[in-house]
């Protein structure tokens, strides 16, 4: 009930010994004083978020009102004319965020699975601490090395290749320029692979001995064991790292807007470049003279936060379930 | 024969659990009250709410009273923190602060507290060391970490920590249960020591300590006190059943 | 039998699949580091520590200003970010068992989700507005509010692992509370705060994304911090976007020189770590 009685408690018992400080002077709780600076630090998070939220949608109401749902539904982008429309970006964003999960999603499950499963002893840790290193490497270096290595050789090997081989499907017509969405899915697939591995080999890791061990005692090869008990125990936790990985994914600035082209288009091909949200805001609002256009950059700047607020609260709520689960079903 | 504690109508609740029921118990001064019965009975449920340690939990709820001399430590005037200070208390594992030296641990109640240390510290130190002989194995070793010390000598450490501020009572949670049995002799050879100068409480589970250390023993079961007398005649001739059954053994 | 040789099969190919979704991991990590080493060691000398950078086209040059404006951002950051992450931790880890903490903790990793992108246009509404100017003080804020979910969450964990019978005992010496917080329970964790903050420190200096609009750059030395200021990796971005083969080759030796600090920084936070508390 009363968490700490003496909060409200003042020193009034005598004692042979005397005392000078602050916990017993009259009046006055130290305790008290504590646990409201504390909670004021901690309460400050919530503020921040708060903060963050309302700001941005204060600073964004200049656009919202010139333009209404159009702002969202519209492509033209125009700082001159006045005219902002984000589906280029939005679209941008959404379409390589996907691609980049949907590859990297097998290879990060297949790599946690061989760093758990396959090799647990020196190799496994080895290459889990490799793979934890590479999720250390800031962002404007993926950049760096995405325009000045990769980009290049995509332009001269890949993007010859898939004209040639596959020029007759939507996905690979153009000239090959070396950035574009290509380039944009590729790193951040390697971006956030490492994020989708490191949870997912926890979320292994916490997969329950007996649960293997009847599979095994049944006879189970190694990959019927993980088929029909580890991967479905870690399911919603994978699901949660995958969530987690698609949330960053779509809030990657530095290495996409240096590799993606920057062009505000709408294309099913790979190879045009193409824009996403954080690289227009990177790109353009450090220079935005006019109100509505700064306007308009904190309006795709809303619905960033907007997107990676609910994928966030998503994956946790994935994450924390099967945590809970694992105390829950400790004992079974 | 002075009444040191005189707890009246306690009850504790943890949440939904009622924990300790409707309790009164008189503590003699410079006595020994050993508190027995089966685990979970809410002994030391008990000895904890002798210095508010329950305080601590935000599910806990203390009713009734509990008078140290003639102040009750519930009112809403009482400072736990310097209750704390007359009420000390000594653990079942031993747990000297890991960073400070074995001197340091002896005075951490007035350094902790930020009290000045005064110019008598190393009395305190020294006296505090010698009133749990513990001083002639540590005295060229004063600034060497506690944790050096065997777990017998930890334990002694945290006796004389807790007398170092001196205090008037002592709360013991089965101080032994965690030591080898000659660390347990010297354990209980001190505490028929201090007892000239304190008042103890001591939980403990094993019936042959209370009988070897205590003046009063108390037995309890599922929270309620059964009975308390002078040690030899509930050990010799208890009057209820359930006590009996305890004592010989036929259950807890 | 058919049957078992069929299922044998299936395993040593699926076993094969891993092995390959983890080579195809590993190889960009060791390209990337590859390249990082060989054009950076092959660009890095001592100018790149003491000069600023040469005007376009003009080869020579360092990144002198973006190392000093580095670490003083870094600094600053540190300056809000860690109190207010270590005392929220306090109350978290502290006060358990009420739904408010709960509350704040959720917060705090959805906040530590969100993009740092976001965090500069919230320095850029809260300071650079105000003040009518981009500043290495918006920086510092849009870096510090980085640091606060991570250090916060780091420290709680830590505190958490002090055993309770410490706390009991200072307590029952009649300690107060806060003073036990402070003296006993902060002070057992320390070792593990730190080594919780020097990572974060080293995750947050390399973050280039909140500070394109709040410290800007500066091609010279900063005076003030109500100026730009220069930022190491915000000179590799501009750098390594620019059409000038010079300003590459300081681009790479910038990113190694970047990745060494990160990586020597959380090397000393786990040997930090690592030793033994003063047993």
């Amino acid at each position: 009930m009363n968490q700490f009685h003496y909060d409200s408690v003042e020193a009034t018992v005598s004692h042979d010994e005397q005392v000078r400080d602050i916990d017993s002077a009259k009046g006055v709780s130290g305790d008290r004083i504590f646990k409201m600076i504390t909670l004021g630090f901690a309460f400050s998070i919530i503020l921040i978020l708060l903060l963050i939220t309302v700001g941005m949608a204060v600073e964004s109401i200049p656009a919202l009102k010139q333009f209404g749902w159009k702002f969202i539904t519209g492509s033209d982008w125009d700082a001159v004319q006045g005219q902002f429309g984000a589906l280029p970006y939005i679209w941008g964003s959404i379409v390589s965020s996907l691609l980049a999960i949907l590859i990297a999603t097998p290879l990060s499950v297949g790599t946690a699975l061989f760093i758990t499963e396959i090799a647990p002893g020196k190799l496994g840790g080895a290459i889990a601490s490799l793979v934890e290193l590479l999720a250390a490497i800031p962002s404007v270096i993926y950049g760096l090395w995405g325009i000045l290595v990769m980009a290049p050789w995509l332009q001269r090997t890949v993007e010859p290749f898939l004209v040639d081989h596959f020029g007759f499907l939507p996905f690979f017509r153009g000239a090959p320029y070396g950035v574009g969405m290509l380039a944009a899915v590729i790193i951040i697939m390697i971006m956030i692979i490492p994020i989708i591995t490191s949870i997912t080999k926890e979320v292994l890791l916490a997969v329950p001995k007996s649960q293997k061990e009847a599979a095994v005692a049944l006879g189970a090869t190694k990959w019927e064991t993980i088929r029909m008990a580890v991967l479905p125990y870690g399911r919603s936790g994978i699901l949660g790292a995958v969530v987690l990985g698609l949330g960053r994914a779509i809030g990657e600035t530095m290495a996409v807007t240096m590799v993606i082209g920057n062009a505000p288009q709408i294309s099913l091909s790979l190879l045009d470049p193409a824009y996403t949200m954080p690289s227009v805001i990177a790109n353009e609002f450090a220079e935005a003279t006019s109100k509505l256009h700064s306007a308009a950059l904190m309006e795709i700047g809303l619905i960033l936060l907007v997107l990676t607020l609910l994928i966030n609260i998503m994956a946790r709520v994935l994450i924390w379930g099967v945590t809970r689960q694992r105390s829950a079903g400790g004992h079974i | 024969m002075t009444n040191k504690i005189k707890i009246q109508n306690l009850n504790v609740y943890f949440g939904e659990t009622h924990a300790i029921k409707d309790v009164s118990l008189d503590v003699l001064q410079n006595r020994v009250t050993a508190i027995i019965g089966p685990s979970g009975c809410g002994k030391s449920t008990l000895l904890r709410s002798i210095n508010r340690m329950h305080d601590m939990v935000a599910s806990a709820r203390v009713t009734g009273s509990i008078l140290l001399d003639s102040t009750d430590i519930y009112d809403r005037s009482s400072n736990p923190v310097l209750i704390r200070r007359r009420v000390g208390m000594v653990f079942q594992k031993p747990n000297p602060f890991p960073a400070m030296s074995i001197y340091d641990n002896v005075i951490a109640g007035y350094k902790l507290s930020g009290r000045l240390v005064r110019a008598d510290a190393d009395e305190i130190v020294e006296s505090s060391l010698k009133r749990v002989a513990l001083w002639d194995e540590v005295k060229d070793r004063l600034k060497a970490n506690a944790m050096e010390l065997s777990g017998g000598q930890q334990q002694r450490l945290c006796i004389a920590r807790t007398i170092a501020v001196k205090p008037d009572v002592i709360l013991m949670d089965e101080p032994a249960s965690a030591l080898d049995p000659l660390s347990t002799l010297k354990i209980e050879e001190l505490i028929e020591e201090l007892k000239d100068k304190y008042t103890i409480v001591i939980v403990t589970h094993n019936m042959q300590q209370a009988a070897r250390v205590s003046d009063i023993t108390a037995f309890f079961y599922l929270g309620e006190l059964i009975e308390a007398g002078d040690t030899r005649t509930i050990f010799t001739n208890p009057e209820k059943k359930q006590t009996e059954d305890y004592i010989t053994g036929r259950f807890g | 039998m058919n049957g078992m040789v069929a299922r044998s099969i299936k395993n040593a190919g699926m076993m094969i699949l891993m092995g390959v979704a983890t080579l195809l991991v590993l190889t960009p990590l060791i390209l990337i580091f590859f390249h990082i080493v060989k054009e950076g060691a092959g660009a890095i000398n001592l100018d790149f520590f003491t000069q600023i950078p040469n005007p376009p086209g003009e080869s020579g040059g360092g990144m002198a200003n973006g190392l000093v404006g580095s670490a003083i951002l870094l600094f600053m950051a540190s300056l809000f970010g860690i109190p207010t992450g270590i005392f929220g931790a306090l109350y978290l880890s502290e006060y358990e068992g009420n739904r408010l903490a709960n509350i704040i903790r959720f917060s705090a990793d959805v906040l530590s989700g969100v993009p740092s992108i976001i965090t500069g246009l919230v320095a850029y509404t809260l300071i650079v507005v105000p003040m009518h100017g981009f500043s290495a003080l918006a920086g510092a804020v849009a870096l510090g509010l980085i640091i606060i979910p991570i250090v916060l969450r780091t420290t709680e964990e830590q505190l958490k692992m002090v055993p309770g019978t410490l706390r009991e005992a200072s307590l029952a010496l009649g300690v107060s509370f806060w003073r036990t917080t402070l003296q006993v329970t902060l002070r057992s964790a320390l070792k593990g705060i730190v080594t919780g903050i020097l990572l974060s420190i080293a995750r947050v200096a390399g973050e280039t994304a909140p500070l394109l609009f709040t410290t800007l750059g500066n091609q010279f030395w900063g005076r003030k911090l109500t100026e730009p200021m220069a930022a190491l990796p915000l000179q590799i971005f501009n750098f390594a976007i620019s059409p000038y083969a010079d300003w590459h080759r300081l681009a790479w030796a910038g990113a190694l020189v970047l990745v060494v600090i990160m990586f020597g920084l959380s090397l000393v936070a786990r040997l930090f770590g690592r030793q033994k508390p003063m047993a």
